[in-house]
């Protein structure tokens, strides 16, 4: 088997297995976790869980306080009190569940002071992207500075990118420093999240690489894609990288999360994903504090889908804001 | 070797099998003889079909006037091409003359062109300036309703669907249309048309299936805003109007209406608009 050495800070070198994955295999495997039927109470907790999963996303330029501020108050109380009143009257004889938080809100670092008032207190995870996001092709130290901010201002979850150009051309060592110092900085504060950008690694193989390398350096989640690059999060992708993480716990006993982001819009997709999470990782990271999803139309899906299940009836699409 | 067509359903401008993976029979009236497949739409079907036509409404009713018209006359030259396919069609399925069959194409394309001759001119005729008590100018206009869903007659007519579905269209609507058991057959081709007549696409839908089994969800679903209801079966009518009062719906009854301003007015609201004009 082929492997991939690099060194800790320390000096002490890391051997990271790199082997080839079976493309085909891959793709196949995922794919029968869409078939799986899975219905009616059993639909019910899963679209439940999955708003708890949620980072709800805003990363555009055209971000404003005001957008922030709106997203967050959605990310506390995701429907309005006229949803459950309908939901009740259309099925007295069910009891409706409460419709819990999300996980967290996904900002980037200049809306974190905004968003780390309005979420205090709601137990709503509060995550940044840092170092250079979407692109990470900043010098180290002003990566740091970045993630050293959002830090301050109360981010608790901090989205790092990796170097994709460094690790194409085969510099794996710079990769695996930075994560290390992004790490470092991060300390016991805010938990890090790192992403491989898979649709720019090009193939299976150096996803399985690149998922490793972040777990040996002290990622706590690793994350797919930023949103920003097509194709973002896919379910065989996201197979290798949920196996990579099972691997890794065989061998080191620590549990590592998983964040696909981007491009899952519907509850459907969702169920996929978690019905995946279950079969290859078990129950135990079918919990936001192991496994979320970076989504932002994904919680109206989630929410209409909750709507049909105790009443039987399509609610309005233009009900629930659009971010 | 013969082999025999199942013909898909038309949505979102695509010609998609059901996600339920079933399908049924058609046969030549009063025979045995299978002459093509349809899908069986699922209420997913009709799910998907619908969040595509809502969101397609806009594309529609923003486009002005004259260029509705000019995509409805297209339609009309597009039908007059399908000619033979059509007639071949009700030759076989419905059992007419060849003449008849030339007729009923007649009748569909003098509809289009009729309704493309009105984009421009209901809103003339059924708006108005009205005379108010103030310093204001005060106007009424017509607008859509939104997205619609037409369920066709069993009794198949094709000049009374084509003219169904032109008045749903004229004034900016969109649509999800579950065709009647009378020659499902005409699907295809009829699809067909829309897909190259420069229609944005997913404001006509097409689907086949059965009515008693997409009845409940058409009449309970808060985004299908009003219901063309022009099929025979009563009965069916009173249970969607009934599961429809929840959500206000508008449900329209069958009628025997061809080539009338009262067909579009079925499909619009009124927005009246006070403007200030000084003294």
């Amino acid at each position: 088997m082929a492997s991939v050495s690099v060194r800790m800070p320390g000096g002490s070198k890391i051997t990271i297995p790199h082997y080839p994955i079976d493309m085909i295999g891959a793709n196949e495997r995922a794919s029968t976790f869409t078939k799986r039927s899975i219905k009616k109470e059993s639909k019910l907790d899963a679209l439940y869980t999955a708003i708890t999963m949620t980072d709800l996303t805003t990363l555009e330029g055209a971000d404003t306080p005001g957008k922030v501020e709106q997203l967050c108050g959605k990310a506390i109380h995701p429907v309005p009190d006229q949803f459950m009143q309908e939901l009740q009257r259309l099925a007295p004889s069910r009891t409706i569940r409460p419709i819990p938080h999300v996980g967290a809100i996904c900002v980037y670092p200049e809306q974190v002071p905004i968003a780390a008032r309005c979420l205090e207190g709601s137990g709503v995870e509060l995550a940044s992207v840092a170092t250079a996001f979407p692109a990470g092709q900043l010098p180290l130290d002003i990566k740091l500075r970045d993630v050293k901010r959002a830090v301050k201002f109360g981010a608790t979850e901090i989205d790092m990118v990796i170097d994709r150009g460094a690790f194409l051309r085969g510099d794996f060592q710079k990769v695996f420093d930075e994560i290390v110092a992004v790490k470092d900085v991060c300390e016991d504060n805010a938990h890090l999240k790192v992403i491989l950008e898979t649709g720019e690694l090009k193939t299976y193989d150096n996803v399985r690489l690149a998922s490793w390398m972040a777990m040996e350096a002290g990622a706590d989640f690793i994350k797919t894609s930023t949103g920003k690059v097509a194709p973002a999060a896919t379910m065989p992708v996201t197979l290798i990288m949920l196996q990579a993480i099972w691997d890794y716990y065989q061998e080191t006993g620590i549990k590592i999360g998983m964040k696909p982001a981007g491009g899952i819009r519907t509850a459907k997709q969702a169920v996929h994903y978690l019905v995946m999470v279950n079969e290859v990782l078990g129950s135990d990271w079918l919990h936001p504090t192991m496994f979320r999803f970076g989504a932002s139309s994904l919680l109206n899906d989630l929410l209409r889908q909750i709507f049909k299940q105790y009443s039987g009836q399509y609610y309005y699409d233009d009900i629930f804001s659009l971010d | 070797m013969k082999v025999v067509k199942t013909v898909k359903l038309y949505i979102g401008g695509q010609f998609v099998r059901t996600e339920s993976g079933r399908s049924y029979s058609f046969n030549k009236p009063g025979t045995e003889n299978q002459y093509m497949r349809l899908c069986q739409a699922s209420r997913k079907d009709f799910r998907n079909a619908v969040e595509i036509c809502r969101n397609s409404v806009s594309s529609w009713s923003s486009r002005s006037a004259y260029n509705r018209s000019q995509i409805l006359y297209r339609m009309a030259e597009m039908c007059e091409g399908k000619r033979l396919e059509f007639s071949t069609i009700f030759k076989d399925c419905l059992d007419v003359t060849n003449d008849r069959a030339e007729k009923m194409v007649d009748e569909a394309i003098d509809s289009f062109v009729y309704y493309a001759g009105f984009c421009d001119k209901y809103q003339q005729i059924s708006g108005s300036v009205n005379p108010v008590n103030g310093p204001f100018h005060n106007f009424t206009t017509p607008e859509p309703v939104g997205m619609t869903a037409l369920i066709d007659s069993d009794e198949f007519n094709f000049g009374s669907l084509i003219d169904n579905i032109c008045s749903i269209l004229v004034g900016g609507n969109a649509m999800v249309v579950l065709l009647g058991s009378g020659c499902p057959a005409i699907l295809a081709p009829l699809a067909e048309i829309f897909a190259t007549s420069d229609l944005p696409s997913g404001v006509i839908n097409l689907l086949t299936g059965h009515l008693d089994e997409l009845k409940q969800f058409i009449a309970t679903h808060r985004e299908v805003r009003s219901v063309s209801f022009q099929n025979e079966r009563e009965d069916v009518f009173f249970d969607m109007k009934e599961a429809s009062i929840d959500n206000m719906k508008r449900m329209v009854p069958r009628h025997k209406n061809v080539k009338s301003l009262d067909n579009i007015l079925n499909f619009v609201e009124y927005k009246t608009v006070w403007h200030p004009i000084g003294y």
